[in-house]
């Protein structure tokens, strides 16, 4: 009950951040220097007059401000996201091709930069002031520090090139015509390139969190009669320390999905990985507008979603919220 | 203890300092250095390090020196990355000073303002300003600023939230002071520390944020930086790693020093923290 | 001075912590030498940093890091805990020696269930089967008179009250049925009438079990309460240890009797009354609903903070406002110097409605009624020197800048500190700063000053010096004055007249030496019997 509640009430706001990244999508359009139609029909559509004239009346660009906001609200609200001259293709159907491969991708770096980004930071919280716990901390930051797209090129470099472990590019071996379980671990093997080198710059920022989150945790009241009962350290650390800080770090989960999201971008850029990012990337070099706009609507809806997951597992977690209200 | 000697203490920080100073230094020597554009052709291609005399580093694609393009790179970078965070600055804290101490509607309408621009991812956001308003220094700037404003706008209603029902805050308005007094002289003061410390890991994040843009090609078409270099030189990347090796090493230590640099501001203008931390 | 006793079960002696380089003095506590005996109540007496909580850390092996035992010695069952290494230490902590602390609120994991909390001491010691432990839990909960103890032992803190939450520590604490209970100031969090539930708890089971318990508190009339023996304690050192009775009738050391003296007593200055009898204040039908404000899907809720609550002040009066958290005093106060805004009601100042002034108009009058504050480190802003912080006011108020500092000086003067005014607040000690919050108060010439409960974050002796400041300064200027306290005592010693209220209304109002002596109402009555050592002063008057 309460949470088909909450749930409706995410969803409302969710359509009123998308209905307005619809406005400012609009708004882009209408005052980016150049002919609007231009802007939409991409490099490919400036040359051919034709295609123009289409799209003039297509959105009624000969029409007032208002009239062409309106057809490309409900446009959208159809999800009718326009059409890729360049490319040939609905919008729609390009970014929905390339969807699960971003989305496999982000998971995956997700879950990985989260579980071990929480166990180096509670390692590190363990060892303050001992070399060990110094050592993870700076490996945290100098990842932290380093440009996302240059790890991910001289990963490469280092374990396709030189090692020649791992392939470089792409999701899956081309012509290999693998299925079932070879697909898989083909797949697999694609993905570990990309998704550690995601997950790299995210693990450090949760190993950070995570160890000032139980350094602040352990500073604490009830640590103390923890204590006082004659607790070992360890199931001090795991039950009462651990718990506490991992509270904040699930939100700062949920913010980072946007985060992740522009770092795909890179990631997929570099790898050649099938996704949206890769899709992004591909319509910035071809001056494809429509379609640059279109995903960038779905980027965000992606994270709103992911925004919705973490607010409820927050829930889930803190009890004070659950029973409290 | 003064503020140095306790900046001083944290040893990393200090070290932060003088790797930001000589990427200072390299971004004020460029033009005496290289005096020469360094979109120049100044030999042949793909020479590699210390390969020819007077091409330390060697030369890209086009027979460029990448040297030069690295130290004319430091100015970008440092450029971009200050005066984006000072707009980011000049947009957050008005907000966030507003919406902290007025609270109610107004708290209530600036938030979701905010929080709308959260959610939009960042990097997707800056990538679809930049293009639309083609790329220039003007178009980055403002498109850096305008993904990274809401952590400011955060941080510093926050700040005024917890100081405005402060004793000595209320105290000010039963004298009669005025809102604008009381924002400007009896909180903002107070809540300096934090803005600095913050500002500085946003520079940080701005050079970050500068070089992947430019990796992806939006950078200004008429300014060297270290991004450019890397995202042209990533086609050759089997053939000459080094062009993409040296001005990625160039962003790591400068964002790096940056971020030290912030750690070690937190460290002296917050003592008791420090204590309780290390 | 009795340092020994028959039959001791912890006995410390000689002991001397020392605390980390560059803190304000080289040892917490400095040669140390008392026994707690079996089965007794003993005290421990101290203002803030006199270092009574060190030995009961060092018991437990708590001691924070940095600060540790560098001499004595601590016996218990024929060990020195001292040279214990932490995982024997670990055995003793909750099985032979429990441990209770001052903040319920925070004691406790916000994220587990009760149960699972008492539980957990039973686990840390490997006793009985976790079916066991959750039957145990319920039975202790049972004991220390938790209501409906099958509900809480499922409950989350935060759906405890404080008096709750302290009763589920002490559970706790006595899970394993330890020789010594030592409790931290266990009840300065919480209202005097839960305060005094818990001491009698608390009594009650040393007494059933006939275990000793170390008690550390900074308030006598606690010690009058329960102790069988007193140690008191200033800057690290013991200057008087003894039989409790006796050391509150015929304290030897001064320090001792200063502090004892100190605590307001039952003899009630005789009235002044007012001076005229011309209202000042005129207080009518006052309402403060407060509203949290609900979002869309979100029912907002209410609590009313001030129910139809009217009252006279009258020129040079002072006017007392009593009640525990939650009475809605406070809010009264922040109506009166229009920090709130009542909902309905008047506020008269001098015929003039308060109350219905707003923006600019507010501003220009809101020179005439000033408020001293609780928290004498909140109160300053830090980065502002004190002798600007007095003039900020009249600044405002349009005096020229060189006038309103040399007041300042002035002002400083008065009250005690003067040629301080270049000073940062952080030079100043917690009772300064209460003084350059008073002057601030005054440099406006207020006609009246709303003081929300000023001296109780002060220690004890601090507290009756500014008493007497104030008591000073509405001699000699002739001020009105609305004292907002939780402190029956306190307040019958400086007001003229005193308001009890309760959940948002006025429950009884008379003049002090009535109210006090004679109470009408019956939670009046509640509150009086629940200040600790009063049976112990009325004995004496």
């Amino acid at each position: 009950m309460l949470y088909a509640r909450l749930i409706t009430m995410r969803l409302f706001k969710a359509v009123i951040v998308l209905f307005m990244i619809v406005i400012f999508n609009f708004c882009l359009i209408q005052l980016a220097p150049g002919d609007p139609a231009a802007i939409l029909a991409g490099e490919a559509g400036a040359t051919d007059e034709e295609f123009l004239r289409q799209l003039r009346e297509r959105f009624g660009l000969d029409q007032p401000v208002y009239v062409q906001l309106w057809r490309y609200i409900s446009g959208i609200a159809t999800l009718d996201f326009g059409y890729s001259y360049r490319q040939q293709v609905p919008v729609l159907d390009l970014i929905m091709a390339r969807m699960p491969a971003t989305l496999l991708l982000t998971g995956t770096a997700f879950v990985l930069s989260l579980a071990l980004g929480i166990v180096a930071g509670a390692m590190a919280a363990a060892r303050v002031k001992k070399p060990s716990g110094s050592l993870i901390m700076a490996l945290a930051l100098v990842f932290y520090a380093t440009p996302l797209f240059w790890v991910a090129l001289m990963a490469v470099v280092l374990f396709s090139v030189t090692l020649g472990w791992l392939p470089a590019y792409g999701m899956y071996t081309v012509g290999a015509g693998h299925t079932g379980l070879a697909l898989a671990l083909d797949v697999g093997k694609h993905l570990v390139l990309p998704a550690t080198t995601l997950a790299l710059f995210f693990m450090a920022i949760y190993t950070r969190m995570t160890r000032a989150s139980m350094l602040e945790a352990s500073q604490q009241d009830y640590v103390k009669t923890a204590r006082a009962k004659g607790l070992a350290p360890r199931v001090i650390q795991r039950r009462h320390i651990l718990r506490n800080a991992l509270l904040p770090i699930i939100t700062l989960a949920g913010l980072q999905a946007g985060q992740m999201v522009g770092g795909a971008i890179l990631t997929e850029t570099v790898f050649a990985w099938p996704g949206i990012g890769r899709l992004m990337y591909e319509a910035l070099q071809q001056r494809d507008y429509n379609l640059l706009l279109g995903i960038f609507f779905f980027s965000a809806a992606l994270v709103i979603v992911f925004n919705i997951i973490t607010d409820l597992v927050y829930r889930l977690a803190d009890p004070r919220i659950k029973e409290g209200s | 203890m003064s503020f140095f000697a306790r900046f001083a203490q944290n040893r990393g920080a200090l070290v932060g300092l003088i790797i930001l100073l000589a990427i200072i230094l390299m971004a004020i020597l460029a033009p005496l250095v290289f005096p020469e554009s360094p979109w120049r052709m100044v030999q042949r291609p793909f020479l590699s390090p210390m390969e020819v005399d007077g091409f330390w580093l060697g030369t890209d694609t086009m027979g460029r020196n990448v040297a030069a393009g690295l130290m004319h790179g430091a100015w970008v970078s440092l450029l971009i990355g200050l005066v984006s965070t000072v707009v980011a600055l000049a947009i957050g804290v008005p907000l966030g000073a507003i919406a902290g101490y007025y609270g109610g509607l107004v708290d209530d309408a600036l938030m979701r303002f905010t929080e709308f621009f959260q959610t939009i991812p960042n990097f997707a956001l800056a990538i679809v300003l930049v293009a639309i308003m083609q790329p220039s220094v003007t178009s980055i700037v403002l498109a850096i600023a305008i993904v990274s404003w809401p952590p400011v706008a955060r941080l510093v209603r926050a700040e005024f939230m917890s100081l405005r029902h402060r004793e000595y805050v209320e105290a000010a308005r039963l004298v009669g002071q005025s809102n604008t007094t009381i924002i400007l002289k009896q909180i903002l003061p107070n809540t300096l520390s934090p803005i600095i410390v913050l500002a500085s890991l946003m520079v940080a994040t701005a050079i970050l944020l500068e070089s992947a843009l430019s990796f992806l090609g939006l950078g200004d078409p008429n300014v060297m930086s270290w991004g450019y270099m890397i995202g042209a030189a990533r086609t050759v990347i089997r053939q000459a790693w080094w062009l993409s090796f040296f001005p990625g090493v160039a962003i790591l230590l400068t964002v790096l020093a940056l971020n030290l640099v912030g750690e070690g501001l937190d460290d002296a203008l917050n003592p008791k923290l420090a204590r309780e931390r290390s | 001075m009795t340092s020994t006793t028959d039959d001791p079960v912890l006995s410390i002696r000689g002991l001397t912590i020392a605390l980390p380089k560059g803190a304000d003095r080289d040892f917490a506590v400095e040669d140390v030498s008392y026994d707690v005996a079996r089965g007794e109540i003993m005290c421990v007496v101290g203002e803030s940093g006199s270092g009574k909580s060190m030995a009961a850390n060092a018991i437990m092996g708590l001691l924070p890091k940095g600060v540790r035992a560098v001499a004595g010695e601590v016996m218990f069952d024929g060990q020195d805990l001292l040279t214990l290494t932490e995982k024997q230490h670990r055995k003793l902590r909750g099985l032979r020696i429990g441990m209770i602390f001052q903040e319920p609120m925070t004691a406790l994991n916000p994220l587990m269930r009760v149960g699972a909390q008492i539980s957990e001491v039973f686990e840390a010691h490997g006793q009985f089967t976790p079916r066991e432990r959750q039957e145990k839990a319920l039975a202790l909960l049972e004991e220390v008179g938790i209501p409906q103890p099958e509900k809480a032992i499922r409950a989350y803190p935060f759906q405890l009250s404080g008096g709750q939450r302290q009763r589920v520590m002490i559970a706790m604490a006595l899970a394993l049925a330890p020789e010594v209970l030592i409790a931290d100031e266990p009840t300065t969090a919480l209202d005097v009438t839960t305060q005094a539930q818990i001491l009698e708890l608390i009594r009650d089971l040393q007494q059933r079990r006939g275990m000793s318990v170390m008690f550390i508190t900074h308030d006598f009339g606690v010690v009058a309460e329960i102790a069988n023996r007193v140690c008191v304690m200033r800057h690290g050192r013991i200057v008087e240890l003894g039989e409790a009775e006796h050391v509150l009738k015929h304290p030897q050391d001064p320090y001792t009797r200063a502090l004892i003296e100190a605590i307001p007593s039952d003899v009630i200055p005789e009235a002044r009354g007012a001076e005229t009898d011309t209202p000042l204040l005129e207080v009518a039908h006052l309402d403060k609903v407060f509203r949290s404000r609900g979002g869309l899907f979100k029912p907002s809720r209410e609590v009313r903070a001030l129910d139809d609550v009217s009252f006279v002040l009258l020129k040079g009066e002072t006017v007392g406002i009593v009640g525990e958290s939650g009475s809605g005093k406070s809010t009264l106060g922040r109506c009166v110097v229009r920090l709130e805004r009542p909902d309905h009601g008047t506020l008269s100042l001098s015929g003039i409605d308060f109350s219905a002034l707003k923006g600019e108009t507010l501003r220009r009058q809101r020179h005439r009624v000033q408020m001293i504050f609780q928290d004498p480190y909140a109160s300053l802003n830090p980065r502002t020197r004190v002798g600007m912080a007095i003039a900020q006011g009249p600044i405002a108020n349009d005096v020229p800048r060189e006038k309103a500092l040399a007041q300042a000086d002035e002002l400083l003067e008065l009250v005690g500190l003067g040629g301080t005014a270049d000073r940062f607040p952080h030079e100043f000690s917690g009772g300064q700063r209460q003084r350059i919050g008073i002057a601030r108060a005054l440099a406006l010439n207020p006609e009246l000053i709303v003081a929300d409960e000023a001296v109780s974050a002060l220690d004890v002796s601090i507290q009756a010096q500014i008493l007497e400041l104030l008591e000073d300064l509405k001699q000699k200027l002739s001020l009105a004055l609305l004292f907002i306290t939780h402190d029956l005592r306190v307040a019958a010693q400086i007001c003229d007249r005193i308001i009890v209220m309760q959940h948002g209304r006025i429950v009884e109002q008379g003049p002090a030496r009535d109210v006090f002596l004679t109470p009408r109402e019956a939670y009046t009555r509640e509150l009086l019997e629940a200040i600790p050592g009063r049976e112990h002063e009325l004995a004496e008057a």
